[in-house]
């Protein structure tokens, strides 16, 4: 099975006309015939028509998306995985909203950023044009904006990594929580900073904003030994950093030190799926039922890895436990979450091959 | 150098051809290498060609189901069946069995996949998939495994044991082509095969429950709810569901008769499969299946299994390639010195009614 789209909130009187009409369409469904006549109208996945498309900078655009059905809603600083077909084949990535949920006409947008040797951010840089449809996947993400609001807030972000603080702006801008904030910058160039005029112009219209541009062309990138002199009373601040894992590595260090970890909100682009973080497991055999194949599989590899290792042909999608593709009924074992060390598994419970090792030997039905 | 024991279509001694191993293998380096050059160049065209097909299918059904709601008018009616027959035998042929087959799986769209596609007959295609993908394609013309040769019913091979019933079989061919979709759907359960114990009762319920919900949905679809909008004039419009689903079968019976059977395709006995290389299975897929020549559009309406040969060689690869490839595979066949069986669909059905009668005797 391939990755498929969020299902869409879809008004209860509409769904209950396409079930009564299933008995003239099947094997097919309404959904079938009516997604020809406009994609938006699929009820069976969320697709999003690209309304706008916005330079940034000479490498990211800002693609505006009109939801198919009224937007689920999101967190400002979470992650919406979206999926294109380039060269005839689907491809799911994952990016940072960059708008507030509170837009009054409904859209979302999303920032992505060049990168050559990708598939499908050169696609949406490049190629995407108005009036083409993506898949909308579902919305994660646990680096958002806390309720209440934090009354004072640093941002510490990198490059690209601008880009869920955008979103958390953006609300905090709709929700006058622009009082006391602190943004700490870095971009190769000032051409590089993506949303530079935004960006500058929420710092000029509200006193109670600061923002500090580095531009790393010139100048060091900033680090934690610039914040007494930058933002003196850090430590008072609920902390939002996004960008490059050293530099993120570098706070967590500086906030365990001397500040209070509890307060440093952070989102690394790539998840991590390693056995290191995750806190050693014991590892296992797993056996998988449809092809009859045994994997042995150390505490770190996820038992979707392992699987193909012995060449079991297993469903997969985004391979970071966000999509739900790989998925499998557990038939007897314990399974450890590779991205929390977290042990669980019971039987016949449906689990995600791609983030979770076996814990023990395991039997699953795939 | 590996045996090979083939059996010609008549009453011949069996041939022994002798085909060395190595070129076994530089058999199966070519073909290797020709598939995966396909498959490396599949793309957006591709994929625009297989939504293409699927959106014209749906228009031509929706049409042909619209203007059977106007029968009252002799020229709708006629247009209706007509419509919806070209419908259903694409949807069948040149979607359903080639997206089953996971020829469009490399686009990785939700739909138009062969773990998610259900087709438009009775038989369900979880069923369908095991028998066909598995057996028909691993056993392809192996008397005794390859339980399409024929059907079960037909003898269609000098080397199948006669019996009385068989001289029935030109008058039940006929009723086979007639009911071919229920046929297979019932056949594809291996029910069968209970008896043996190769298959446990509780499966056969299984399958048994699975099959009557798919029929039954099929049923009231074709000849319940969609005549109902017609009112009093639901038992034509039902009729002429009717006249559509009996057409396809005709016509799938038809193609698929011809993909194997006709002069000049052989066949083996179980001993093929002992120690059978990558090669000696393109070689065996080579020599026992039979092309059809014709326009694009009958190749289009005989769901390009009309490139038998190509198909039993790549049956993943996407059919609308199968034509690109042919001239290819032709070579590959004579530089091995192997038989390349092609003909119009004239020939080959002659042959093949011929070929059920001299075998109806013993």
């Amino acid at each position: 099975m391939a990755e498929v789209g969020a299902r869409p909130r879809v008004p209860a009187a509409r769904r209950a006309a396409l079930r009564a009409a299933r008995a003239f369409f099947t094997p097919l469904l309404p959904d079938d015939y009516l997604e020809l006549i406009n994609p938006l109208w699929s009820t069976r996945e969320l697709r999003g028509r690209i309304e706008r498309v916005d330079r940034e900078t000479a490498d990211a655009v800002t693609i505006t998306i009109r939801p198919g059905f009224e937007w689920v809603g999101h967190a400002p600083g979470q992650y919406l995985r979206i999926g294109v077909a380039v060269d005839g084949v689907h491809h799911w990535r994952a990016y940072s909203i960059t708008s507030d949920p509170g837009r009054p006409d409904g859209f979302i947008s999303i920032t992505p950023k060049l990168l050559d040797s990708g598939v499908v951010s050169p696609f949406l840089v490049k190629a995407a044009r108005p009036g083409a449809i993506v898949r909308l996947g579902g919305v994660e993400g646990t680096f958002t904006l806390p309720d209440p609001l934090p009354p004072r807030v640093l941002f510490i972000s990198a490059g690209s990594g601008i880009t869920p603080i955008m979103s958390m702006l953006r609300c905090l801008e709709r929700r006058r929580g622009l009082d006391d904030v602190v943004h700490l910058h870095s971009a190769r160039t000032p051409q590089d900073v993506i949303f530079a005029t935004r960006l500058r112009g929420i710092a000029q219209s509200h006193p109670g904003m600061v923002l500090h541009e580095r531009h790393t062309d010139r100048h060091p990138r900033f680090t934690p030994a610039d914040l007494e002199e930058l933002c003196p009373d850090w430590r008072e601040r609920a902390t939002f950093a996004s960008g490059p894992g050293d530099l993120l590595d570098a706070l967590v260090d500086h906030w365990g030190a001397e500040g209070d970890p509890q307060r440093l909100y952070m989102e690394r682009f790539q998840p991590v799926i390693s056995g290191d973080d995750a806190g050693g497991g014991a590892g296992g055999t797993v056996r998988f039922l449809r092809s009859d194949l045994q994997a042995i599989a150390d505490g770190g590899t996820p038992i979707l890895v392992a699987g193909e290792e012995v060449g079991a042909v297993l469903p997969f999608g985004c391979r970071m436990g966000i999509c739900h593709t790989c998925v499998g009924r557990l038939c007897s074992g314990r399974i450890r979450d590779l991205r929390t060390g977290e042990v669980a598994g019971t039987e016949g419970e449906v689990v995600r091959t791609c983030v979770n090792a076996p814990e023990g030997d395991v039997v699953i039905d795939l | 150098m590996t045996v090979l024991t083939t059996r010609t279509d008549d009453e011949r001694d069996d041939l022994t051809v002798a085909v060395p191993t190595g070129d076994l293998d530089a058999l199966a380096d070519e073909l290797d290498a020709l598939y995966h050059e396909v498959r490396a160049d599949l793309g957006a065209a591709d994929a625009a060609y297989i939504r293409r097909v699927i959106a014209a299918q749906r228009g031509l059904e929706a049409g042909g189901r619209a203007l059977l709601l106007l029968s009252r008018y002799r020229p709708a009616l006629v247009g209706g069946v007509a419509l919806l027959t070209v419908a259903k035998i694409l949807e069948n042929m040149e979607i359903g069995h080639n997206v089953m087959h996971g020829q469009w799986d490399w686009m990785r769209d939700p739909q138009i996949n062969s773990t998610a596609w259900e087709w438009d007959a009775v038989s369900t295609a979880r069923s369908w998939k095991h028998a066909h993908n598995f057996r028909h394609h691993t056993f392809t013309n192996i008397l005794g495994k390859d339980r399409d040769l024929g059907y079960s019913a037909m003898r269609v091979d000098p080397e199948q044991p006669w019996h009385p019933i068989h001289l029935l079989q030109p008058l039940y061919g006929v009723g086979m082509a007639l009911t071919f979709e229920w046929g297979i759907a019932l056949y594809d359960m291996e029910l069968d095969s209970v008896r043996r114990g190769e298959k446990t009762a509780a499966q056969a319920r299984t399958d048994l429950a699975a099959f009557a919900r798919k029929a039954g949905r099929q049923v009231v679809k074709d000849y319940v709810a969609f005549p109902a909008l017609a009112g009093r004039r639901a038992p034509r419009v039902a009729l002429g569901v009717l006249a559509a689903n009996v057409i396809r079968s005709v016509w799938v019976h038809t193609i698929v008769f011809m993909g194997h059977i006709p002069d000049g395709a052989e066949t083996f006995g179980e001993e093929q499969l002992e120690g059978e290389t990558r090669g000696g299975w393109y070689r065996r897929q080579m020599v026992g299946s039979c092309n059809l020549e014709g326009s694009p559009l009958f190749h289009l309406l005989a769901g390009n299994l009309s490139f038998q040969i190509e198909h039993h060689l790549f049956p993943d690869l996407p059919s609308s390639r199968y034509a690109r490839i042919a001239p290819r595979v032709r070579a590959v066949c004579e530089r091995h010195g192997l038989a390349y069986n092609s003909g119009r669909l004239g020939r080959q059905y002659g042959s093949v009614a011929r070929k059920i009668l001299r075998l109806a005797l013993p």
